[in-house]
């Protein structure tokens, strides 16, 4: 009897190593032989720990489970929710990049291979570099950290790029309030991310790469880390990539608690072993990143995107998705929903369809006041926007960003004044300090709210002004987005930052 | 109550470091070896990397105040790590790490009164769709209420 428990942070998180050990405990005092095998998510978070156990027409799930449960699942006595891959969340999808993710176990590379995994590699070995970054330029594949920008004509100027030594970067500094998918990646399928790293090093000739990984994911270090390592045993990592003659080996590196380490010149600063503070542009990391070096820095998702376009091909991915938007967005549903967790899906579901139908609401079944997008300087979408399709342009015309398409569900006790603020102390507790807009311009913004609160009308003006100053003079994302959240705020929830003032008249 | 420093000599750190020296920027994975081993990065550990790596004294210590991660005392015997982002915040996570803060008796960053805890803020562990959550030393625990966080405080002996 095989039952699979997810090794996935979210689910430990909720008990699933306990759940595992119950198991095992209820199985050898009943005499049953059980194999326990650990996958990653399947991304149903609001069913983790979500445990399956294998039978001739699938596997069938149960969850939440808890660890008292071991006996009735064992028994056959616990309900269970079906065939897990007949549930309807799984079914609406289209998992590309998700597609093995809590299917497979995480290290196991045969299983990698067996269900798909390698034939991208394989494919793009065997092409030019030219062809290489033309598929991904076919394929529309955008950044998926955030800034949508277009992958290939990132690829090619590295590749163009004339250099000694040029290096494949990962961005996998996932800061984020509200987006998971990195870490559920690298947790539940890290070759994926590995294979893409590969084949991007072959497009534009890289023979060296680093994933640059949070501090605050021990289990995805630890994942990747065990997974770098087997590769390398194994030849996909070294000096003939699976006896290809293409050489690349890559290592993990794991950041210090820093956020503004997400922005990629930050990262590269951080990677040599800098403070972290954003370079101007340019010159471009695509020509002088690393170690002032040609670089491709691309978020775990882009990458890990490349292997199914290579294995499925540039078509199938461009036919995906809506207007320029291309392909699949990995949807993170968190916060206060009813069903939280990853949905990978063709861009162009509107956001209502997202938080009602796929979401179904809050958790807490209070009314959805209000939806985070993009992450913490992401704009505050209101019900009256929810007709919004998911894609780059569509949330730019909104006042928003779609960010790296995390979803963050606000009920109606949600005080949006205390939002907004929050995302200016935010902003002053992870600023580099190198640009004044955004050093000093948080801490103020801090200080221009609480006036705010206290009645004073003028200060909407000042505001709005020193918004405006943060967004056009700082440097990077941190100080130039975090406007998105506060004027989205002050303007869409104008009753949240009247209340007080009028109260105190 | 006041907490020894350990005061590693500078060949001590020098054998820590060592298998580091050829990595292409070193001082990151250097700096975590430190605190790995020593529960900070100890002052004498500032003039060590900045020979080791030809870099100023200043540079060093620059580079270990910007990051968050890096401590110049040792935390309490636990750390624990509660998220501030927006995602636990929508599930009461801002009430969750006042009530925390207010049985331990201590504020941001501090550590209780027996040094079994250090408590400090983070920003998203990644458990967005199952907040609010923390993190004790590396296991990060999610959907956490009071009664979950205070199994957690009295499993830790704070």
């Amino acid at each position: 009897m095989k039952i699979w428990v997810p090794m996935d942070s979210a689910a430990r998180a909720v008990g699933a190593d306990e759940v595992a050990t119950a198991i095992a405990r209820e199985a050898a005092s009943r005499g049953i032989d059980v194999q326990i095998a650990r996958n990653g998510t399947r991304g149903m978070i609001w069913l983790e720990p979500l445990v399956e156990v294998e039978t001739d027409e699938g596997r069938v799930g149960f969850g939440p489970v808890a660890p008292e449960d071991a006996g009735a699942l064992l028994d056959g006595t616990l309900d269970s929710l079906g065939l897990v891959e007949d549930l309807d969340w799984m079914r609406r999808q289209t998992r590309l990049t998700f597609a093995r993710c809590g299917v497979t176990e995480p290290l196991d590379l045969d299983g990698y291979a067996a269900r798909g995994g390698l034939a991208g590699l394989r494919r793009a070995a065997a092409m030019t570099p030219d062809a290489i970054v033309q598929q991904v330029t076919d394929s529309g594949l955008r950044g998926r950290g955030g800034a949508g920008f277009p992958t290939g004509i990132k690829w090619k100027t590295v590749m163009q790029a004339r250099a000694a030594q040029k290096y494949i970067v990962c961005n996998a500094d996932e800061g984020d309030s509200g987006t998971f998918a990195d870490r559920m990646l690298m947790e539940g399928d890290p070759f994926t991310l590995i294979e893409g790293m590969i084949i991007a090093g072959i497009g534009v000739g890289a023979t060296r790469g680093y994933v640059y990984l949070r501090s605050e994911y021990p289990d995805a270090i630890r994942v990747m880390n065990a997974a770098v390592q087997i590769a390398r045993e194994r030849g996909l990592l070294g000096p003939s990539v699976l006896d290809t003659g293409h050489q690349f080996d890559m290592e993990i590196r794991k950041g210090a608690g820093a956020y503004v380490c997400g922005e990629e010149t930050s990262l590269l600063n951080s990677l040599e072993g800098k403070r972290g503070v954003v370079r101007a542009k340019p010159p471009l990391p695509a020509l002088s990143g690393f170690l002032g070096q040609p670089t491709v820095v691309n978020n775990v998702i882009s990458l890990a995107s490349v292997p199914v376009i290579f294995e499925r091909g540039a078509d199938l991915y461009a036919g995906l998705g809506h207007n320029r938007s291309r392909g699949t967005v990995t949807l993170q549903i968190a916060g206060n929903a009813r069903r939280g967790g990853l949905f990978e899906a063709g861009f162009g579901l509107s956001l209502g369809e997202v938080v009602n139908d796929i979401a179904g609401g809050t958790a807490s079944g209070r009314p959805v006041k209000a939806v985070q997008v993009g992450g913490p300087l992401g704009a505050y979408m209101r019900p009256d926007q929810f007709d919004t399709p998911m894609g780059y342009e569509e949330f730019d015309e909104q006042g928003g960003l779609i960010g790296h398409a995390g979803l963050v569900l606000f009920d109606d006790t949600a005080d949006m004044m205390q939002m907004a603020r929050f995302a200016m102390e935010f902003c002053a507790v992870e600023s580099c300090g190198k640009c004044t807009p955004c050093r000093i311009g948080a801490v103020r913004g801090v200080e221009t709210i609480d006036r705010i609160a206290a009645g004073d009308a003028r200060a909407v003006a000042l505001l709005t002004d020193l918004c405006d100053t943060m967004r056009d003079g700082s440097l990077c994302a941190l100080g130039g987005f975090t406007p998105y959240p506060v004027m989205s705020a002050l303007r869409g929830f104008p009753d949240d930052f009247a209340t007080r003032k009028e109260a105190a008249e | 109550m006041t907490f020894s420093s350990p005061a590693p000599s500078d060949e001590e750190i020098r054998t820590l470091v060592a298998p580091l020296t050829g990595l292409e920027g070193p001082l990151l994975p250097m700096l975590h070896a430190v605190q790995d081993a020593y529960g900070c990065i100890p002052d004498a550990a500032l003039q060590v990397l900045a020979d080791l790596l030809n870099l100023g004294r200043a540079e060093v210590h620059g580079v270990v105040s910007f990051y968050h991660d890096f401590r110049k005392v040792p935390a309490g015997r636990h750390i624990l790590r509660i998220c501030r982002a927006e995602a636990c915040q929508s599930m009461g996570g801002a009430a969750l790490a006042d009530a925390t803060l207010d049985r331990l008796g201590i504020g941001w960053h501090d550590t209780t009164a027996n040094g079994a805890v250090t408590v400090e803020p983070v920003y998203c562990l990644g458990m967005c769709a199952c907040a609010p959550a923390a993190m004790l030393d590396d296991r990060v625990v999610a959907r956490l209420d009071d009664a979950r966080m205070n199994r957690l405080l009295d499993e830790a002996g704070a």
